[in-house]
């Protein structure tokens, strides 16, 4: 495998992905449909990447308590909730994610 | 002239502040993920310095760690490229939803404003897109976000490529879960009418029913089915302003 072939051509794969519609923007008109839809890209799309990550961590459905990425999603959408807090939603995320892991493993024999 | 005299138009210089400011929280979130990149790139078969180009010069966290993966698995070259293509697919959906801000914009600018376009950068620029003050220097506050969210990236690959070998069984500490948190972080505040928690939901439930399709195609799938979803509420549901409760 030549690697350097390979980051050449993600990076004009992922660059024309970018760049095409901006190139063109001048003679293009998106229809009011496509409008309305795309203002959903956003979440949806962060979602489709999130959620598998978080009940299919080793690509088995895990839905059990034992599952320290579920109950740390579950306080980042909690925190997520009571403040629009980026930073807080991440540090606190990450601490009941980590504590929730280590208090898991201390409970095993 | 009048109206340039009623707004202070800020400097480009500013303007690229603000967004370097405004993406920090995302670039933390961003951290470890990067580190994790550089410290499990060599194992997965990369040079160290395809592992620092595919940074600096692709600058697509999903796509690079997928390709990590299938890398380790031995994939084949095309494979790889093709599945970059699928993953990165939700960028062209994010390119479409910047045409009405860039259509003035120089060949230059709509080649830096493609290159540094990531979910982070996006989800920070739309914003600021969006508002109704007619700063003509809104691409430097882009330049400013997305410069700093590509520094960070590259350097804490670079990071994770030195240090990052150096810690022992860095992978299994599970910081990648600091990308999880940054992204419910920023769906969360979409969540304020019922066609998006509906599109949310089912673009979240098609994802883990879609999860073994090849490629990673699941990811195309669901966004479409939740795309799909949410125009069809919103079609169909009256009322569709407010909470659910």
């Amino acid at each position: 495998m030549n690697d350097w072939l390979l980051v050449a051509l993600m990076a004009l794969v992922t660059f024309s992905i970018r760049y095409t519609l901006l190139a063109f923007s001048g003679h293009l008109r998106l229809s009011p449909t496509l409008v309305r839809a795309l203002g959903y890209v956003p979440p949806v799309v962060l979602t489709a990447i999130v959620v598998p990550a978080v009940v299919l961590p080793e690509g088995e459905l895990w839905l059990g308590w034992q599952n320290a990425r579920l109950v740390g999603a579950i306080a980042c959408v909690a925190l997520a909730l009571w403040r629009k807090n980026l930073l807080l939603t991440i540090a606190g995320g990450m601490t009941a994610f980590w504590g929730w892991q280590w208090w898991i493993g201390s409970q095993l024999p | 002239m009048s109206s340039s005299t009623e707004f202070i138009v800020k400097l480009p210089r500013q303007e690229a502040l603000s967004g370097a400011r405004d993406i920090f929280p995302l670039i933390v979130g961003a951290i470890p993920f990067g580190i994790i990149f550089g410290t499990l790139a060599q194992g997965s078969g990369l040079s160290f310095g395809a592992a620092l180009g595919m940074s600096a010069f692709v600058f697509a966290g999903s796509a690079q760690f997928i390709a990590l993966g299938l890398l380790a698995a031995g994939s084949a070259l095309p494979l790889v490229v093709l599945t970059t293509v699928v993953v990165n697919l939700r960028h062209l959906l994010y390119s479409a939803s910047l045409l009405p801000y860039v259509q003035g914009a120089s060949p230059r600018w709509k080649a830096a404003i493609g290159f540094f376009l990531v979910d982070e950068v996006f989800a920070v620029v739309i914003r600021r897109y969006q508002q109704p003050d007619p700063s003509p220097h809104k691409h430097w506050y882009y330049l400013g976000a997305g410069g700093a969210m590509y520094l960070n990236w590259v350097f804490c690959t670079l990071l994770g490529l030195t240090v990052g070998q150096l810690i022992p069984n860095a992978a299994a500490w599970g910081l990648d879960f600091a990308m999880v948190a940054t992204f419910i972080g920023m769906v969360v505040p979409y969540a304020t009418t019922r066609p998006m928690v509906g599109a949310i939901a089912v673009a979240g439930l098609v994802a883990v029913l879609a999860n073994g399709l090849p490629h990673k195609l699941g990811l195309m799938v669901a966004a479409i089915a939740g795309v799909a979803a949410g125009y069809w509420l919103e079609t169909n549901i009256s009322g569709s302003v407010g909470r659910p409760s």
